[in-house]
């Protein structure tokens, strides 16, 4: 079948692709690797884009892509488990077809703002993802960047994500520092133990670093507490931001943050400029 | 206008002055004269706003329902037509008497905006009221209409306002024959924009999620995708609402579109009053509905073969 | 470029009707049920039921353009494989005729919406095929307040516009496809000598008196500037404003200027169709994500809607409006709620 290869200028019409290899990370999150039907990526995107990924019939969803576009094979999408959609494709197996568009939104400033700095990344849970995407950009074109700081927690050890990359490779690598937490102790885990926001003002950051942050809502906000009285000014910090979406082109409405769309001229923010709007996300 | 416009007022004073409720659920007046909306009322100061007239035919007790959940008690003014529906949802557990302070209130019909502007009546700046006659001050001149003519659908039926049999229409209706039955209602509700104003405002629609917004029903159509889906919404809305619906009209009055929704409802009525013998007020308390109880006199199942092979 | 102004005589309408159609899908508005839409016309069609004295149809001109549903995509599924059948159709030329001054602003609104970058191209090939011819309002209704948005009704933008003074239609092309429509209609038209006749500048002055005299046609919208948008947001009055409000979408399907839409898929049996359909801000599942929803009240929801059109929509486009005031929310709301209500609140005259 070669229909992926529809000349549609609509943007709301999706490509064919195809998910060649599904990983367990979680419990409740897998990582599908997509590409074209005839391999390669579906499209080009920067780290902290989107796509829409859909099964017709059952549903469209927007997913950040946590792979690096300097992989140029495939596209990487880690998934909770949690809607009609996501419920779907944790049945799915590897040849499964789907319907993807993209990319939507504006990524993480890696080629401006973030070049040379030293960076930290502070995700909570299924937050990684989008960030993962930035990591390994930054790790692929490595002499452009500083050092990397990588704080990153989840409920438990098992809901630790990409948890093979964090350990052995990024923690394998110069200047690069992994500091994992889950919050509460088990059996088996020697490492750190409470919320990501109290082990950040623990490992006690200078501020000379751009931070990018990423988690659960409740998590953003202690975190950029934390950053604060470490000194970090908000406008040092980005993240990125879910809100429902259905068009990804700032037309159908729903992701507005005040005048902004989450879709168009986010998902990334840096926090000042969120602070900004109306606090309704 | 009306007589007992003041009196209303007067009352609404009585009971925010006395404490006798926290709050109470009126009319609030717009410049526009005939625009007033459902409003909430929380001390005799605010009752400056408060209207009560010939153009206040929103039914309040579905807005009561939503008040459920306020601290002390909300005092509600009911027309003849909403308090069935304001039993009904006491009935149905979606308010609670006890934190309500009812006051019945006379009604002689309301008026139908659109009716009179059906009649070309533009520009409408004021309208008062003589005799039975409504005068309505215009940007292109004085006109004058009877007021019966502009009653909204529901006051035609109304016992208070009109002697007319209510199933008269529906009567008619079932005069013709199944295909000009099926044209007549394609062709109504071909215009159906599925805004949901007739279920919103409908007192029998009450529940938590309505399966046409649930996305795990297989049925959260939210606009048509072929005309099937626009019968089955307003099909559906009224079996759910049959030997409940009280017909209070609100559906036909929101209905931007003017589809005639009551025809369906009171169809539903009629049928079950025939078969089933029309509901005592004990049964009603007692909770027993046509479709909710059951006994060997109710109709046996295939009156709808009998009734569909008489065609 | 100035266009010269044509006349025909009112009497030869159902004429100039039948030529249009002959070459070009028609739409007018005219009677259905009691209210009046937009509809096809065609030579079988009784011109009886057409309705331009009737100031407003129910729904708007943007139907025509950006339909209450719309296919985006058509697959199959098979197994493991999906199959992306078809895509959307396409449209036919089209004339709308009778198209208010109000819906004709409603649509610049919608171009900065939707023919941003990327393009829509669904709605931006309806646009490009159709053609609308604009109707001057001799007789305002009370609703009316499209003069607060600089509109002015006596003088209706568009591809072409048209007056009727008394018995006879004055017609001036006011675009290139305007007159190119123009044109097609040589046989019927007749161009007027005078730039623009006694009758015509008769109609406009009676027009702009009797906007003039239009209750609502004073309302301020000095507060609604993008730099009070914070205050605006706080302000306590969308409390006590959203009272009524039934979460219907009634007033976001007849505005003109509401663009929000949902994608659906629509399992027909033997394949799967996408559609975009209208949505409203005013429904709760409008923004319900899996974990969450950030607006859980009536409250926020409704303020969304008219935060969009008075402040958010002016401060990504130029301070132009999402609100052309025809007034149709003012007569469709269930429980009488309107953009009206909000903006007296808002713009600090409460309750005039």
């Amino acid at each position: 079948m070669s229909n992926c290869s529809c000349n549609s200028t609509n943007a709301l019409v999706p490509t064919i692709g195809v998910v060649t290899d599904i990983r367990v990370d979680t419990p409740d999150v897998k990582t599908f690797r997509v590409t074209g039907v005839q391999g390669g990526l579906c499209f080009d995107y920067v780290p902290g884009q989107c796509a829409m990924l859909s099964i017709p019939g059952v549903g469209e969803a927007m997913f950040s892509i946590t792979s690096s576009p300097t992989n140029r094979e495939y596209m990487e999408f880690s998934i909770k488990k949690c809607g009609i959609l996501t419920d779907w494709l944790h049945e799915i197996e590897p040849g499964q077809q789907v319907a993807i568009r993209g990319p939507y939104g504006n990524g993480f400033p890696v080629d401006t703002v973030l070049k040379g700095r030293d960076l930290l990344f502070i995700a909570g849970g299924i937050g990684l993802a989008p960030l993962r995407s930035v990591i390994n950009y930054c790790i692929d074109n490595r002499k452009d960047y500083g050092t990397i700081d990588i704080v990153y927690g989840a409920r438990s050890a098992e809901d630790l994500v990409h948890i093979d990359e964090l350990k052995t490779y990024w923690n394998s690598l110069e200047n690069v520092s992994v500091h994992l937490t889950i919050d509460n102790p088990q059996e088996g885990w020697d490492g750190h133990v409470g919320f990501v926001p109290a082990y950040v003002q623990e490992l006690g950051f200078d501020v000379d670093r751009t931070v990018l942050v990423c988690g659960p809502p409740i998590m953003i906000k202690f975190t950029l507490a934390s950053l604060g009285e470490l000194g970090f000014e908000k406008s040092q910090v980005y993240t990125t931001m879910e809100l429902k979406m259905k068009c990804g082109i700032g037309t159908c409405g729903r992701c507005n943050i005040g005048s902004k769309y989450v879709c168009k001229d986010g998902p990334v923010f840096r926090c000042d400029e969120l602070e900004s709007l109306p606090a309704e996300y | 206008m009306h007589n007992s416009s003041c009196t209303v007022k007067e009352t609404a004073r009585k009971i925010l002055e006395s404490g006798q409720a926290e709050r109470l659920l009126g009319w609030e007046q717009d410049s526009s004269g005939y625009n007033h909306a459902p409003a909430v009322f929380k001390s005799a100061g605010e009752l400056d706003r408060f209207i009560y007239d010939r153009f206040c035919g929103s039914n309040l007790s579905k807005l009561l329902a939503r008040l459920r959940e306020a601290e002390g008690r909300t005092a509600v003014l009911l027309k003849a037509c909403d308090r069935e529906s304001f039993n009904l949802l006491v009935r149905e557990h979606r308010i609670d008497p006890e934190q309500v302070h009812r006051v019945d209130i006379e009604c002689s019909g309301m008026v139908d905006i659109e009716k009179l502007r059906n009649k070309g009546i533009k520009g409408i700046r004021e309208i008062t009221e003589s005799g039975d006659e409504l005068h309505i001050s215009t940007l292109y001149g004085e006109k004058r209409c009877r007021s019966e003519e502009v009653l909204l659908e529901k006051c035609l039926s109304c016992p208070a306002v009109s002697s007319a049999d209510a199933f008269d229409a529906v009567g008619q209706m079932e005069e013709r024959s199944s295909l000009e039955r099926y044209e007549f209602w394609k062709e109504a509700l071909s215009t159906c924009i599925r805004c949901n104003a007739c279920r919103n405002s409908c007192p029998v629609c009450t529940c938590e999620q309505c399966i046409f917004d649930n996305p795990r029903s297989g049925t959260a159509g939210k606009a048509s995708a072929d005309f099937f889906e626009d019968q089955h919404f307003h099909l559906v809305r009224v079996f759910h609402a049959a030997g409940r619906c009280t017909d209070c009209g609100e559906c036909t009055r929101v209905c931007p579109q003017g589809i005639p929704l009551y025809l369906l409802n009171r169809k539903v009525i009629k049928d079950i009053n025939e078969l089933y013998g029309e509901l005592s007020l004990e049964d009603k308390e007692l909770g027993k509905g046509a479709l909710t109880s059951f006994s060997f006199q109710d109709a046996h199942p295939d009156i709808i073969r009998k009734r569909t092979g008489d065609q | 470029m100035e266009h010269r102004v044509y006349s025909l005589p009112k009497k030869r309408m159902g004429e100039l009707f039948g030529l249009i159609s002959s070459s070009r899908q028609l739409f007018l508005p005219m009677e259905k049920g009691g209210q009046f839409q937009f509809s096809r016309v065609d030579e079988h069609t009784d011109l009886e039921g057409v309705s331009l004295d009737r100031l407003l149809t129910a729904g708007s001109a943007k139907e025509l353009f950006f339909p209450q549903t719309q296919q985006i995509a058509a697959f199959r599924r098979r197994g493991k494989e999906i199959e992306l059948t078809s895509a959307e159709t396409l449209t036919s030329a089209f004339v709308a005729f009778g198209v208010r001054a109000c819906d004709a602003r409603s649509l610049e609104v919608l171009d900065r919406a939707f023919l941003g970058t990327p393009r829509d191209t669904m709605y931006e090939e309806k646009r490009s095929k159709g053609t609308v011819v604009t109707l001057a309002c001799n007789e305002p209704e009370e609703t009316c307040f499209c003069s607060v948005f600089s509109i002015d009704a006596a003088s209706p933008k568009g591809d072409v516009e048209t007056w009727i003074a008394g018995d006879t239609l004055y017609w001036r092309p006011g675009s290139e496809k305007g007159a190119e429509l123009t044109q097609e209609l040589d046989a019927l038209l007749d161009p007027c000598s005078e730039e623009e006749p006694e009758g015509l500048i008769q109609l406009k002055q009676q027009i702009r008196s009797i906007i003039g005299k239009l209750p609502l046609g004073r309302l301020s919208l000095e507060q609604f500037r993008p730099e009070a948008l914070q205050e605006l947001f706080d302000d306590p009055a969308w409390q006590k404003l959203s009272e009524p409000c039934i979460g219907c979408g009634t007033c976001t399907f007849v505005c003109p200027t509401c663009q929000c839409f949902d994608i659906r898929d629509f399992d027909t049996g033997e394949g799967v169709q996408r559609f975009r359909c209208w949505d409203s801000c005013m429904y709760s599942d409008f923004t319900t994500m899996a974990h969450g929803n950030p607006r859980t009240s009536q409250v926020e929801r409704f303020r969304q809607r008219f935060m969009h059109k008075l402040v958010y929509y002016p401060a990504n486009h130029d301070g132009l409006y999402s609100c052309a005031g025809c007034g149709r929310c003012v007569s469709k709301c269930p429980n009488s709620m309107n953009m009206v209500k909000v903006m007296k609140t808002l713009g600090g005259a409460q309750h005039v």
